[in-house]
């Protein structure tokens, strides 16, 4: 029996089996993600369905699409050339290529993009401290303090003063704050600091920025007129040798024309046969149209160097007669002034200090009306005269970049301009009303509150029309400022009272002992805001203002109903073109997917950044 | 006896309206609200003399003049001849029509697809999350225009449903005609109905008259008595079964109370369906949709449904899984403990931002302009203001009306608010 050696207990480990096929791996994702229950299954079925009946309109249409065509009808014979009849079509993508630089700039003059693409970059770079501030240097930050002077300058162009002449309304501003506070409080400060900013943008500021004009103008007035009256003489001659060439490429452009709706006959011919056209045939289309596009480029380019010449010479022109007319319009300033003021003061009592003959009391005399009109239109013509003046200063005195006039302003650069100095300047009006609603202060708390349901209860289209249609009724007779300023201003005051009623919420979350507790410190109310409330309270509100931003931005899509040229404006104007009439799908989806892509990263970085906020409450 | 030192008594100084806490205040809001009416007297001292410059004064008497326009989505009576005032009621109500229409579907799109994205199912949760971010990060009014230009551009004009072989067929056995002049549908025929009522308020108000009809309006009240005679049936059903524990079978008797009325009143009525027939260029017979209400319709509804599907979500998750897990250790089973234990929980957090979405669809369907839908702001704020030069009183009334409508719903948020607030100690 001994030599019997059966072991009854185990003394190695069998290794572990493979689980059963259906407990691992992509079966098992399966049978627990898609097909967990009945319900579930036939979800499964029905969202493949969907997937399938989308991809495959999707795919063979985004397949043979066609970038480099003319028009839209050129774009159909390609494809019926090449492809011959497609079931779901293919995409016309040429009117991207044909268009872009008015879905991305309007009609900014072309040879000044570098300006708008500048500008596009920097804001990154000033963006960059606000948003990772512990990855860049924090010296940065100064830079993202200078960008919304140095933004518009670029844009709008005009000398280079005028930016820091505006900045330092901001400087002036702080001091006066400072020496008012140091008397009184802070609040006090505040205001007087406002009043005193206020002052210097409204009446030292042009001031300064005329007399500028005109120091650099005196200095430069002969040289300016002999230099462009030199340009006069060579400008001519370029644009003659331009349009030579244009006509040369026209008839290039002709001939590809007459050879392209050759080989489209054929072509034709052969596909109605029945047969499928030989390769070399088909290669030879290719390269026709692809000449054909090189060619219209060319002409395009030659159109747009011959357009700004044009410009060119008729701004020499323009100038030059502004500097031989200057010495006659300051003789004629003196004697409209004297003209103006005389007939003011002739003025009988009746209709004295009327603005408009329309004002005048039904029973005035003729006679007393008719002074009133040769008072107002002297006056009139003494406005007009002086504005020839000071532009003309402007002009010639000019040291900086050449102005752009806002009619110019269009595309996604005008979205990005609206939206995002929308979402700069809302942002502190926005808490400060939701501070002035928690205020203990009944008028203030008032003002608020009516300041926020008012805005918040009306549509913003009705606001834009307010700002196209109604705004010169609440201003002063005479005054007008620029569309695109007008509506920055509503857009800012509409979506800063949702910020404020998001803030608000952020606010009233926070427990009450944060409060009493930068009290008991004895922290003024401003330092407490400032150090205690508002961080807590910005923290908990970054989802709601981020997609407050996200729709602020996308509303800058409104501006195209009053007028302004946003991109679904010039997708419009494009889709009326006769060239691409009746396209809709291409523009539609390039312009969505640029919206897509700005809002969806500015939702990202919210998530993101709520992350690393994130401290982990006890 | 202890005795409190008095502070010193000291008589009122002018700087302890700058130093002193207790009267700052006053001093702050008296420098604010002197800075506020000097503005608000400086606007309207603008606007003054800004009209009497233009030779203009600010009346509404331009309401009761001839419009002269027509409008081409009609609710109630109306042509050229009516009054500024009458077309401006016309885009009340179309407001209000696309408005509800739109509250009702993106109701059903959000509550649909914030359920599907939290489903454990892979590709649902992803196809709805595609849904949602697309919506939400595209401007609406890229959907409003895309979705015109899809109508009115990819559907057949009505000729092409004409000859032996036509190009495009009616939908649904004949009764939808989808043009591209607008979609067609049966409208409810009474044969031997009741007329309408004429409501015309008295006075300078009369033009804004009401036509109802009698028949809508006896279906709408036997419905209700219906659902009043329902709920009695419920009650008695609960009754019994808090005496029985048994609860008699009660879905037939609501389903016969339910159908049997209004079945036997439109029978009375003769009612019947007009079909939309294609005669001369254009169809006759049936309601027309414009492509541009239907347009408008669905991108509302799309749009907002994305961001009511945020809702529900977020509503659904904010339920902590302590109360679902509580429900199962109750023994409830899964449907039931979504009805009776996480829903009511989740629709507290859901329905005030619900409601600020329902507002947000009412002024986002001022869009309708882009498409010319004649809503409130297309009459009153648009071809009025055009028409009679009054833009300041126009776009005055056009921003009270939404004014009032959102302070209305804005009370009735509170109101639920309010009713629901978790009652604590």
């Amino acid at each position: 029996m001994s030599d019997t050696n059966v072991s009854y207990v185990r003394e190695s480990m069998i290794a572990p089996s493979e689980p059963p096929l259906r407990e691992t791996g992509i079966v098992k994702w399966m049978r627990e993600n898609l097909f967990s229950s009945w319900l579930n299954s036939i979800l499964t079925v029905l969202s493949l369905a969907v997937i399938w009946i989308a991809l495959s309109n999707l795919v063979p249409w985004l397949w043979h699409s066609v970038w480099n065509t003319g028009s839209l009808n050129e774009c159909r014979e390609v494809i019926s050339a090449t492809y011959g009849d497609l079931e779901h079509g293919a995409a016309c993508f040429s009117v991207l290529g044909d268009r872009w630089h008015q879905l991305l700039f309007g009609f900014y003059p072309s040879e000044l993009y570098w300006r708008p693409i500048l500008t596009f970059v920097l804001m990154f770079v000033a963006l960059a401290p606000v948003l990772f501030s512990e990855h860049v240097p924090a010296k940065l930050i100064w830079f993202s303090i200078a960008f919304p002077f140095i933004a518009p300058w670029l844009l709008w162009g005009g000398s280079f003063w005028v930016p820091v002449l505006i900045a330092l309304g901001f400087v002036v501003g702080y001091i006066g704050f400072n020496l008012i506070a140091k008397v009184s409080t802070a609040s006090l400060g505040v205001i007087g600091g406002v009043l005193v900013a206020i002052l210097w943008w409204a009446v030292a500021m042009p001031a300064v920025n005329d007399g500028l004009h005109r120091m650099v103008a005196s200095g430069r007035m002969e040289s300016t007129l002999s230099e462009q009256k030199a340009q006069l003489e060579v400008l001519p001659e370029e644009l003659a040798a331009l349009n030579a060439e244009n006509e040369v490429q026209t008839a290039t452009i002709n001939g590809l024309l007459n050879e392209k709706a050759v080989l489209l006959e054929s072509i034709t011919q052969t596909r109605n046969a029945g047969d499928e056209p030989s390769e070399n045939l088909l290669s030879e289309f290719e390269t026709v149209i692809s000449d054909l596009s090189e060619s219209r480029s060319i002409l395009f380019e030659l159109g747009r160097n011959s357009f700004a010449l044009e410009q060119e010479i008729s701004d020499a022109n323009g100038m030059v007669a502004k500097i031989e007319n200057l010495p006659t319009w300051e003789v004629d300033l003196k004697s409209a002034e004297a003209l103006a003021a005389e007939l003011k003061a002739e003025l009988p009592d009746s209709v004295k200090g009327l603005i408009s003959v329309a004002q005048a009391e039904p029973g005035t005399s003729a006679e007393d009306i008719a002074a009133l009109g040769a008072s107002l239109d002297a006056s009139n013509a003494l406005v007009a005269l002086k504005r020839n003046v000071t532009d003309a200063y402007e002009q010639i005195g000019l040291v900086g970049l050449t102005p752009v006039s806002t009619r110019a302003f269009g595309g996604f650069m005008l979205s990005l301009i609206i939206g995002l100095a929308g979402i700069v300047l809302s942002l502190p009006l926005g808490i400060l009303l939701a501070l002035g609603r928690q205020a203990n202060l009944p008028i203030i708390k008032g003002f608020s509150v009516a300041f926020i349901e008012g805005f918040r209860g009306v549509p913003l289209i009705v606001w834009l029309f307010t700002a196209s249609l109604l705004l010169n009724y609440f201003l002063p007779p005479g005054t007008s400022f620029d569309l695109v300023l007008r509506v920055v201003i509503l857009v800012t005051l509409f979506s800063a009272a949702y910020i404020a009623e998001v803030i608000r919420g952020g606010l009233a979350a926070l427990p009450k002992g944060q409060y009493e507790a930068a009290d008991s410190l004895g922290l003024d109310y401003w330092k407490s805001m400032r150090l205690i409330v508002l961080p807590q309270a910005l923290k908990i509100s970054i989802p709601g203002i981020v997609n407050t931003f996200i729709g602020l931005f996308k509303d800058t899509t409104l501006v195209g109903i009053i007028g302004l040229l946003d991109p679904l404006k010039l997708s419009d104007s494009i889709r009326a073109s006769t060239d691409w009439n009746g396209i809709y799908w291409e523009l539609y989806i390039f312009i969505g997917l640029m919206f897509f892509v700005s809002c969806f990263s500015m939702g990202r970085y919210s998530l993101w950044l709520e992350k690393k906020l994130q401290r982990g409450h006890r | 006896m202890t005795t409190l030192t008095d502070p010193p008594r000291e008589g009122f100084r002018l700087s302890q309206l700058i130093y002193d806490t207790r009267y700052r205040s006053l001093t702050i809001q008296t420098i604010a609200a002197i800075l506020i009416m000097l503005g608000l007297s400086w606007l309207v001292l603008n606007i003054i003399e800004n009209l009497s410059a233009l030779g203009k004064d600010f009346s509404f008497s331009f309401l009761g003049t001839r419009a002269g326009y027509d409008i081409n989505q009609l609710l109630i009576e109306y042509s050229s001849d009516s009054s500024h005032g009458r077309a401006a009621l016309v885009g009340i109500l179309n407001t209000l029509l696309v408005a509800s229409l739109g509250c009702v579907t993106a109701t059903i799109i959000g509550v649909i697809f914030g359920v599907l994205r939290l489903s454990k199912n892979w590709i649902v949760s992803r196809l709805a999350a595609v849904y949602v971010e697309g919506f939400r990060n595209v401007p609406l009014l890229l959907w409003i225009i895309a979705i015109f230009a899809v109508m009115s551009e990819a559907t057949p004009a009505p000729n092409a449903f004409r000859g032996d072989t036509p190009s495009a067929t009616m939908k649904l056995w004949d009764s939808i005609a989808i043009t591209n002049r607008g979609t067609y549908i049966p409208e409810p025929l009474f044969n031997n109905g009741l007329g309408d009522l004429l409501l015309t308020p008295p006075g300078m108000f009369s033009d804004l008259y009401f036509e109802v009809s009698i028949d809508l309006v006896a279906i709408v009240l036997t419905l209700l008595a219906s659902w009043m005679v329902v709920r009695l049936v419920n009650m008695r059903a609960h009754n019994i079964q808090n005496q029985t524990g048994d609860r008699p079978t009660t879905w037939w008797v609501n389903l016969l109370i339910m159908v049997v009325p209004v079945g036997v009143l439109l029978w009375g009525l003769g009612f019947d369906l007009g079909y939309p027939e294609l005669r001369g260029f254009n169809f006759q017979g049936g309601t027309k949709i414009g492509n541009s209400l239907i347009a408008l319709w669905l991108a509302l509804t799309l749009y907002t449904g994305a961001f009511i599907a945020e809702i529900v979500r977020g509503g659904i998750v904010s339920v902590s899984k302590g109360q679902t897990e509580a429900a199962f250790a109750l023994g409830i089973r899964p449907n039931r403990t979504m009805r009776l234990v996480i829903l009511p929980q989740a629709l507290r957090v859901i329905i005030p931002p619900l409601i600020s979405q329902y507002l947000n669809l009412t002024k986002n369907s001022s869009l309708a302009l882009a498409i010319g839908y004649m809503d409130v702001r297309s009459t009153l704020g648009g071809t009025t203001v055009n028409q009679t030069g009054r833009e300041l009183e126009g776009i005055l009334l056009v921003g009270v009306f939404y004014l009032v409508v959102s302070l209305l719903i804005a009370m009735g948020m509170n109101l639920f608010n309010s009713s629901v607030k978790l009652k604590e100690r």
